[in-house]
């Protein structure tokens, strides 16, 4: 449930600073070229650019490390997994095919991960409004959403002390325990939904979602440099893709 | 002011008045400056009661400027008017202050400066320092007095416990339970004349004390569970929640843990309700074992817990399945288990409700069944976490009577509070805790 509180860049790093819809365009354009890519070679040339990029972002990297060690393992699991199985159909293990999946999978995770906890979620629904020319409606709706889960991971933990409270537990019994944590989920969202209507009230309250739209107190552009990002991200690609096939012959 | 018993439909009067109403059906006219309260939306502001879930904006600047962004207010005048209704309030930290850094009276100052930079010319206030400590609710009180000492604004505030908030007002409105008003006129006067009745309707009214349960002859007191410099860290950054702690909870007297919000007396509850687990030191059962390894069914024999929210406790469809459910699953003899439950509601005035479902109980028949789910294994030792916490004066008594019984039966009972009235009425020892 800690995975859910946010990371609080250094505010001062480059990547940080940046736009949030620029970066997440640069992160879409990689996302897509790993998608698509074949063989190791791609995957790998863009992964190091993300990763040499890590340092602009202002996270810390030990943070970091701790927050996605899943993720690598993940992808390290799906790699050997497929070195080692998958090739009983395509005839005898494959090193290159079980590398390109795990490298793919981790470039993929990574970049959204990096252009996401390097913004603080209010510039983002700024942004998404002003860039993306996405509805206040959604945007802002986002944002409270975002606040709202580490309130719901402390209501969950308080949930399952109030069932052990009340003499309740699954002990050794998996049907048991999954019943219980049904039960669990559908209070959550009960809570959730009840918690939900009285933030939309307060909104209304406040003439959130009035016809004649509304000004916007802390203005996003792009600069530059957010124009540079989303450049550098396309040049990334395309040389990872043209070294890519060189090399494949 | 307006006062009323629980069901009178204080807060329905400040949504309507607010126009936030939408659906059901209604009698008669609500106007605001000649207006419908939907058209006059830009002349009324409001703060409720849980600052938590009204909060939208990460930054404190940021949740005032929300407002008038959505006014379309033009962006150069914004930050000056963010910064005067900040200082109007006396909220002690810049823009930048992360909204969820701030405790609960600091954030429901900042709804105020957040109603307040609109301009309203009507504030509703729904019980803003409900789910405040004493503290906080002072800060909160202070300043809405001066809001109300600068005049041009009219006020209508909701308030549960009127004895600290009646010096802000001029004029005291009571509504009857059934619809209507009961009284109308300076506090002073309706209180004169009309004390008595409005507090035997479950309102609070100052100079009107909870009646101290008549004492029984007790037992002399044993040790129950006994906490060894017990205390807990957040997981999350390791920062201290509570203790380290001694302290020994004993059959046939009673414990009151108060102090401030954030001071950790949650934390401490879950502890020795054996529902949390100890980051250092212990909590020993009656039989010298770390309570928060006991089997479930065991400690709900052993320590029955209350938490502030009933709701969290609830798991059945009725509220006769509620008394049944635990005992059933520890294979007690089900005409036993029925007995006990039929008298239990007995006790705490639900037998009529047995068959409803648990949810759409009254805020204090929903306390009375939280309760009556601690006891139903008839533990030793009572834990509860603010048990009169938003309940009208009437299941304030009901549970002062209650507790005071289980007290004087044998049983630790052990409360975490702000209710210092209903503390200094049932508590033998007090345990005040520090942030």
């Amino acid at each position: 449930m800690r995975r859910f509180t946010p990371l609080r860049p250094d505010p001062r790093a480059l990547l940080a600073r940046a736009n949030p819809v620029a970066k997440l365009s640069a992160a879409a354009i990689l996302m897509a070229v790993l998608f698509l890519a074949s063989g190791p070679i791609t995957p790998a040339l863009i992964l190091a650019g993300i990763v040499a990029s890590v340092p602009l972002t202002g996270l810390g990297l030990g943070t970091l490390l701790l927050r996605t060690w899943p993720l690598l393992v993940a992808a390290f699991m799906v790699g050997v997994l497929n070195v080692v199985l998958a090739p009983a159909v395509a005839g005898g293990p494959n090193l290159e095919t079980g590398l390109g999946l795990g490298l793919r999978l981790l470039g993929i995770a990574l970049s959204g991960v990096l252009a996401l906890a390097s913004t603080d979620p209010t510039d983002l629904a700024d942004s998404l409004q002003q860039q993306a020319r996405l509805s206040p409606r959604l945007a802002v709706g986002v944002l409270a959403a975002v606040r709202m889960l580490p309130i719901l991971a402390t209501e969950w933990q308080l949930l399952s002390m109030a069932r052990r409270a009340r003499g309740i537990s699954a002990g050794w019994s998996p049907l048991l325990a999954a019943r219980l944590a049904f039960g669990k989920l559908l209070a959550l969202l009960v809570g959730a939904v009840r918690r939900a209507t009285r933030l939309a009230l307060a909104m209304d309250a406040r003439g959130f979602g009035g016809a004649s739209g509304r000004t916007i107190a802390r203005p996003q552009r792009m600069r530059l440099a957010d124009w540079g990002l989303v450049l550098a991200a396309i040049a990334l690609a395309a040389a990872a893709l043209g070294i890519g096939s060189a090399l494949r012959g | 002011m307006l006062l009323g018993a629980s069901g009178s439909g204080k807060s329905t009067l400040l949504f309507g008045l607010a126009g936030l109403l939408e659906g059901g059906e209604s009698e008669g006219e609500l106007r605001v400056d000649g207006l419908e309260p939907r058209a006059a939306r830009d002349r009324t502001g409001i703060v409720f009661q849980d600052p938590e879930s009204s909060l939208v904006m990460g930054r404190a600047g940021d949740e005032v400027a929300f407002g008038l962004e959505n006014r379309c207010v033009p962006v150069a005048e914004i930050w000056p008017r963010v910064d005067q209704a900040l200082e109007a309030v006396g909220f002690p930290y810049g823009r930048d202050r992360p909204t969820d850094a701030l405790s609960g009276g600091e954030q429901q100052r900042l709804g105020l400066a957040a109603a307040l930079a609109l301009r309203p010319g009507l504030l509703l206030l729904d019980e803003p320092t409900a789910n405040l400590d004493p503290d906080g609710a002072r800060l909160v009180r202070e300043a809405v007095g001066r809001l109300a000492a600068g005049g041009g604004l009219t006020m209508l505030l909701v308030e549960h416990r009127v004895a600290e908030a009646v010096d802000l007002v001029d004029r005291l409105i009571v509504l009857e339970a059934g619809g209507g008003v009961i009284a109308d006129g300076p506090p002073a006067e309706v209180f004169a004349a009309r004390g008595d009745e409005l507090a035997a309707a479950g309102i609070w009214v100052p100079d009107h004390p909870l009646p101290i349960p008549v004492p029984h002859p007790r037992n002399e007191p044993a040790v129950e569970l006994t906490a060894d410099q017990v205390g807990y860290r957040f997981p999350r950054d390791g920062s201290l929640a509570v203790g380290p702690i001694d302290l020994a909870l004993r059959s046939s007297e009673a414990l009151a843990i108060v102090g401030p919000n954030g001071s950790g007396k949650t934390t401490l509850a879950l502890l020795l309700g054996g529902l949390l687990r100890p980051s250092a030191g212990t909590v020993l059962g009656p039989d010298g074992q770390p309570i928060w390894r006991m089997p479930a069914d065991r400690l709900a024999g052993s320590i029955g817990s209350v938490f502030q929210d009933p709701e969290h406790q609830f798991l059945m469809g009725s509220v006769r399945d509620e008394l049944t459910l635990a005992p059933l699953q520890k294979r007690v003899d089900a005409a036993l288990v029925s007995h006990r439950a039929t008298e239990l509601m007995e006790r705490l005035h639900l037998s009529a409700l047995a068959e409803a479902n648990p949810f759409t109980l009254s805020g204090g028949e929903k306390r009375r069944l939280s309760v009556a789910t601690a006891l139903v294994g008839e533990p030793r030792t009572l834990i509860l976490d603010e048990p009169t916490f938003g309940q009208d004066r009437r299941t304030a008594v009901e549970l002062l009577d209650l507790l005071a019984r289980q007290r004087d039966g044998g049983s630790a009972v052990c409360f975490v509070t702000h209710d210092l009235p209903f503390a200094a009425a049932l508590a033998d020892r007090t345990l005040e805790l520090a942030r």
